[in-house]
This record gives C-alpha cells, sequence and structure tokens, in this order.
C-alpha cells in the first residue's frame, strides 16, 4: 500500500509543480465562470423553463472549456516520462505495472475532481442568493455529478491511453483530443446525416454524451450511461496496462 | 549473484549484444569494460529488468530476470546511464518518494535517507530542486537513490563519469565499501578506475566478451608484451649494440633506440611472451664491456591490455565462459 500511496502523491505533484496545471485550472474557472454569467444573465431577464443546473451544464460554452482539459490533463502521464528516461527508474523499482496505472489514473482523477469546485459554489451561492432551487430535485444535482465523474473517467482513461502510446507529450494531445471530440460527436451523427432511421438515431443517442447530460440534469438518471463509461474505463485502464507490459515483452 | 547465459539483445534486427554470458559472485566488485555502443548499458538494462532479452537467460540471485522480476528488482540498485530523475522534485522529496517504492515508511525511510545522503555527501542540498543541481550532483542523487533499501546487487552505470576529482576519489572509496557486503557491476571507461575499485574485468566489445579476469590476469591472457629499458654506454667503435640485443634469447624485437656510439644510448626491448630477458641483457653487458646505467621492465597497463584486445578482433582472446 505504501509504494502505491508513493505513486500516486507523486503524480499529483508533478501536476502541480507544472505550469500546465495551474493554466488549465484558471482557464477552467475563467471560462465555467462565463458560463454560469451568461446562465443567470439570461435567468434575470424572464423565466427560462429550465434550471440551473440544466442549463449550466448544456451550454457549447460549457463543453468546449471541458472537452480540451482531459487530454491536457492526460498528455504527460506516461509520454513525459518515456521522453524524460525517468520511466527506467520507475520500470526497475519494485512496483507492480497496475499499481503505476492505477495510481496514475487516480492522481489525475484527483486533481480533475478540483475542477468542480468553483461549480458547486456557484451552484451554492446562486440558492442562497436566490432562494430557488438550483436543480429540480437532489437527484438531478447528484445524478449530474455522478455523470461527470464517470464520464470524466472514461476521458481520462483514453488520454491516459493515448499518451501511453507515445513519447512526445504533443502526439498524446492531439490523438486524444481527436478521440474524444470524435466519441463526443458522435452522438450528434443522428442529427448530421440525413434519412437516418429512427432505431438507428436512438442508438447513436444512447452513445451521446451530450444527450446523457441532457437527461441527467433533467433528473433522468440512466444506469445504462453509468455501466457505459464505467465499463470503458475499466476496459481502457487495461489496454494501457497491457501497452505498458508489451514495453517488458518486446524483444 | 549474477549468472547470464548466451544473452543477446536486438533493437530492429541490429545486434547490440550477441551471446553474452558470465557470472558474478556474491561479494564480487565487477567493472564492465567497453568503447562507447559495445553493449555495456544494453546488458545493465536487461539485468535490471528494464530491457527485455532477445534470448538468453539472466538471473539475479537466483530469481529470473524476465519471469521473476519484482524479486529481482526487490534485490537490486540501479543507476541508469545519464540519471533520468525528475527535474521539479526536491532531494529530500524524491529520496523519500523513492524509499517509500521501496516500501520503506516511518522512521525506517527516514534514517535511509539520511544514511543515502551522507554515504552520497549530499547533506547540504537537501532542500533544493534536483533540477537546479550541478550534473555531478545529479549523479550523486541517482546513487543515493540505488543506496536508499540496501540492496545485495547494485548495478551502476558509469557511476562517476561528471563527478570532480575528489567526489570520484570518494565515490570508489564508497564503492570499495559497499562491496564488502554488496555486490556491484558497474561499467566505466576510466581504466585507472577498474583497477582502483574492481575485483574483476569483463571487457566487452562488439556485443561479446572479449576478455575477462582480474587485470593481471587479463594482461597474461592479452599476451601483451612485457618492455625492457635498458640505459647503457657501449665503448667507441662497438659493433652494432641494437643488433646484439636483438639477438639474444628471449628478446622479441628492439623497438627504440636513441645516440650513438660512445654515448648514452636507450633501447627499448620488446620480450616474448612470459620471458624476461634482463639476466641475458647483463651478460652481454659485462661481455662487451658496455656501462650499464638501466635495465628495467615495464608491465604492460591495463590500457595497452585494452586496447590491444579491442583490436586483436572479436572475442579472439578468450572464449571460455
Ligand atoms: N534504444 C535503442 N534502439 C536502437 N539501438 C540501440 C538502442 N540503444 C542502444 N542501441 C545500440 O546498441 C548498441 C549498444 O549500445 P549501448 O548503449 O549498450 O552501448 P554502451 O556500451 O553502453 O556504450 P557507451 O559507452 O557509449 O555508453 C549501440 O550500437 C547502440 O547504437
Ligand atoms: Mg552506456
Amino acid at each position: 500500500m505504501r509504494p502505491f500511496l508513493a505513486l500516486i502523491e507523486r503524480e499529483l505533484k508533478a501536476l502541480f509543480y507544472s505550469p500546465v496545471a495551474y493554466v488549465v485550472l484558471g482557464a477552467f474557472f475563467l471560462l465555467t465562470g462565463l458560463n454560469f454569467y451568461s446562465v443567470v444573465s439570461a435567468f434575470s431577464r424572464g423565466p427560462a423553463g429550465v434550471t440551473l443546473v440544466e442549463a449550466y451544464f448544456n451550454t457549447i460554452v460549457f463543453w468546449f472549456a471541458l472537452l480540451p482539459v482531459f487530454p491536457l490533463l492526460t498528455m504527460r502521464l506516461y509520454a513525459e516520462e518515456f521522453r524524460l528516461g525517468t520511466w527506467e527508474l520507475l520500470q526497475t523499482a519494485p512496483v507492480r505495472d497496475w499499481q503505476i496505472v492505477l495510481a496514475k489514473f487516480l492522481g489525475v482523477f484527483c486533481f480533475y475532481l478540483l475542477l468542480w469546485i468553483p461549480t458547486t459554489l456557484y451552484f451554492a451561492v446562486f440558492q442562497w442568493v436566490t432562494r430557488e432551487d438550483a436543480a429540480q430535485a437532489l437527484g438531478a444535482y447528484g445524478g449530474s455529478f455522478l455523470l461527470i465523474l464517470l464520464m470524466g473517467a472514461f476521458f481520462l482513461s483514453l488520454g491516459a491511453l493515448c499518451s501511453a502510446l507515445t513519447s512526445s507529450q504533443i502526439v498524446a494531445w492531439v490523438t486524444s483530443f481527436a478521440v474524444i471530440v470524435a466519441v463526443f460527436f458522435t452522438g450528434f451523427l443522428g442529427y448530421v446525416v440525413p434519412n437516418i432511421s429512427q432505431n438507428l438515431r436512438d442508438i447513436v443517442a444512447y452513445f451521446s454524451t451530450a444527450e446523457h447530460m441532457y437527461e441527467f440534469t433533467r433528473g433522468l438518471i440512466d444506469t445504462r450511461p453509468l455501466v457505459y463509461y464505467l465499463s470503458l474505463t475499466v476496459l481502457l485502464q487495461f489496454l494501457t496496462f497491457l501497452v505498458l507490459q508489451s514495453r517488458r515483452w518486446r524483444r | 549473484m549474477i549468472e547470464v547465459e548466451q544473452l543477446t539483445k536486438e533493437y530492429a534486427g541490429q545486434a547490440a549484444v550477441r551471446g553474452v554470458s558470465f557470472k558474478v559472485g556474491r561479494g564480487e566488485i565487477v567493472g564492465f569494460l567497453g568503447p562507447n555502443g559495445a553493449g555495456k548499458s544494453t546488458t545493465m538494462r536487461i539485468l535490471a529488468c528494464y530491457l527485455p532479452a532477445t534470448s538468453g537467460r539472466a538471473r539475479v540471485a537466483g530469481f529470473d530476470v524476465f519471469e521473476q522480476s519484482l524479486e529481482v528488482r526487490r534485490r537490486l540498485g540501479y543507476l541508469p546511464e545519464n540519471v533520468p530523475i525528475p527535474a521539479e522534485l526536491r532531494v529530500d522529496e524524491y529520496l523519500s518518494y523513492r524509499a517509500a517504492l521501496r516500501g520503506l515508511s516511518g522512521n525506517r525511510a527516514r534514517a535511509r535517507v539520511a544514511a543515502a545522503k551522507e554515504q552520497c555527501a549530499l547533506g547540504d542540498v537537501g532542500r533544493r530542486i534536483i533540477g537546479q543541481l550541478s550534473k555531478g550532483y545529479r549523479q550523486r542523487v541517482g546513487l543515493a537513490d540505488a543506496l536508499l533499501h540496501e540492496p545485495d546487487l547494485l548495478i551502476l552505470d558509469e557511476p562517476t563519469i561528471g563527478l570532480d576529482p575528489e567526489q570520484i576519489a570518494q565515490v570508489r572509496d564508497l564503492i570499495r565499501s559497499l562491496g564488502e557486503r554488496h555486490t556491484v557491476l558497474l561499467s566505466t571507461h576510466i581504466l585507472p578506475e577498474v583497477e582502483a575499485v574492481c575485483s574483476r574485468v569483463i571487457i566487452i566489445h562488439r556485443g561479446r566478451i572479449a576478455a575477462q579476469g582480474t587485470p593481471a590476469e587479463l594482461t597474461e591472457q592479452a599476451h601483451a608484451a612485457t618492455h625492457i629499458r635498458i640505459e647503457a654506454k657501449p665503448p667507441a667503435g662497438a659493433v652494432d649494440a641494437a643488433a646484439l640485443l636483438a639477438a639474444l634469447p628471449g628478446v622479441e624485437a628492439v623497438e627504440r633506440v636513441t645516440g650513438g656510439a660512445g654515448e648514452w644510448r636507450h633501447f627499448e626491448l620488446r620480450a616474448a611472451a612470459g620471458m624476461d630477458p634482463r639476466e641475458e641483457v647483463f651478460r652481454l653487458a659485462s661481455a662487451r664491456g658496455w656501462t650499464l646505467r638501466e635495465v628495467s621492465r615495464r608491465q604492460p597497463s591495463l590500457e595497452e591490455v585494452f586496447v590491444r584486445i579491442i583490436h586483436s578482433g572479436e572475442g579472439e582472446v578468450n572464449r571460455e565462459s
């Protein structure tokens, strides 16, 4: 357990000692702040018919702010260690590869949690000032954040895998961003492709992250997306593990 | 402690190590010697469980480096070439992290970090950021890291490169003292270093073992010539002194002559393998009436042995084991 905790701590330190982390935090706080401001000012102009949580999580600004964050947080995970050679010292220490994979993921996931502190504060302030509920029910609240966490775990795992495949952070960023954007936009295929059958459109909607967010923020919590993100996260972590193992096997 | 059998490593079809076999016993300090690109680092990386071998086997403390790598890594302190340690951490932070990775915690971890820092003269840089240290200090941090868990085996890839002369001397002392309890395999280009600290040398060239043994054995194996230096004054009008010397039994050649008849002259003879012609030289001198000022024998240095082995082609000197 001690080596495992040390690995997580090291990962968090690596993040906090790099300017990337602060730039990401700063930019994300700024953009979500803007998002909050624009949503609230729209509210103040008249009754919106949607709750704050619903409006906040479903804007273009929100997704624009969020999607690039995943590759930015994960690009250095493995690529930097390969490039600098610190991987050699990590690989020759008595720790197992799955411990490394899990520790790196948990480290970056902890950092990801920090991103959401301002958002929860916004909602609390909103409720306190307006004495209105930010969401329809506690379920919409919890559901939204649960989705944020699981979707985050999935996208971060994707980024980690891309980072484990290269020794260039830039390549890791570009490939993981491309995949994340592709996954995200798959959900919109139903609207883009003409003459698509209703069945197919429904199937595509199952995989649509934006659709999930829309449902969850309205308090319609479905277990299927949760299972979807969770199982893909596990699969991607396993693939990352295999990629690292293959470095040990490659003769 | 280390058993290597027919180890081969290919990079993209190009062999870097070809069928290397050797053994290192517990408590030995063995030096890996060889020109650039000989395959020293590659072999050490395989032993440190970082690279898989293409074929062949390597065992450390009885554990296979490929199949039981975790067991090997527990017993191993490794200093890679170029010392890739994270630049953003402070020295103390880094060493405590590495101690934790080895499963050390609490007082034991603190004590080991302090001891390793002491051994590597890192006392006053604990709070410094590694990236801002000079190369020599980074090297010492890497060395301290390798010592943290008191490993049975130390694999040090060029441990003294980039150190100042005082530190080189200290690190050599350190390695010698480590040799009392640990086994050490180190690589180096510095021949005096090998003579100073190693009980045995393995010379590797183009991925093959060219020779191995104690420095003295190597000298013998390499058939490096013993040289005899003579300073003498043959009487004026004497017959050609060099020709007389060359005709002596046990003399292979007269390599260098200075001066002319009637003055002090230097001769340098190459003795035939295993022969010592100094007595013959003395008898010749007294028979011919030469005044002798010096007859001395110079053993070949490890340097000459090394150069000779490297240039004698690939692995012709030694094929045993
Ligand atoms: N990652 C790699 N990919 C391809 N070839 C490599 C790689 N690493 C080493 N080599 C090649 O393997 C051979 C042996 O290299 P190695 O680093 O083991 O030499 P060395 O004895 O440590 O040399 P030096 O004294 O310069 O450190 C060299 O020809 C080198 O070019
Ligand atoms: Mg080398």
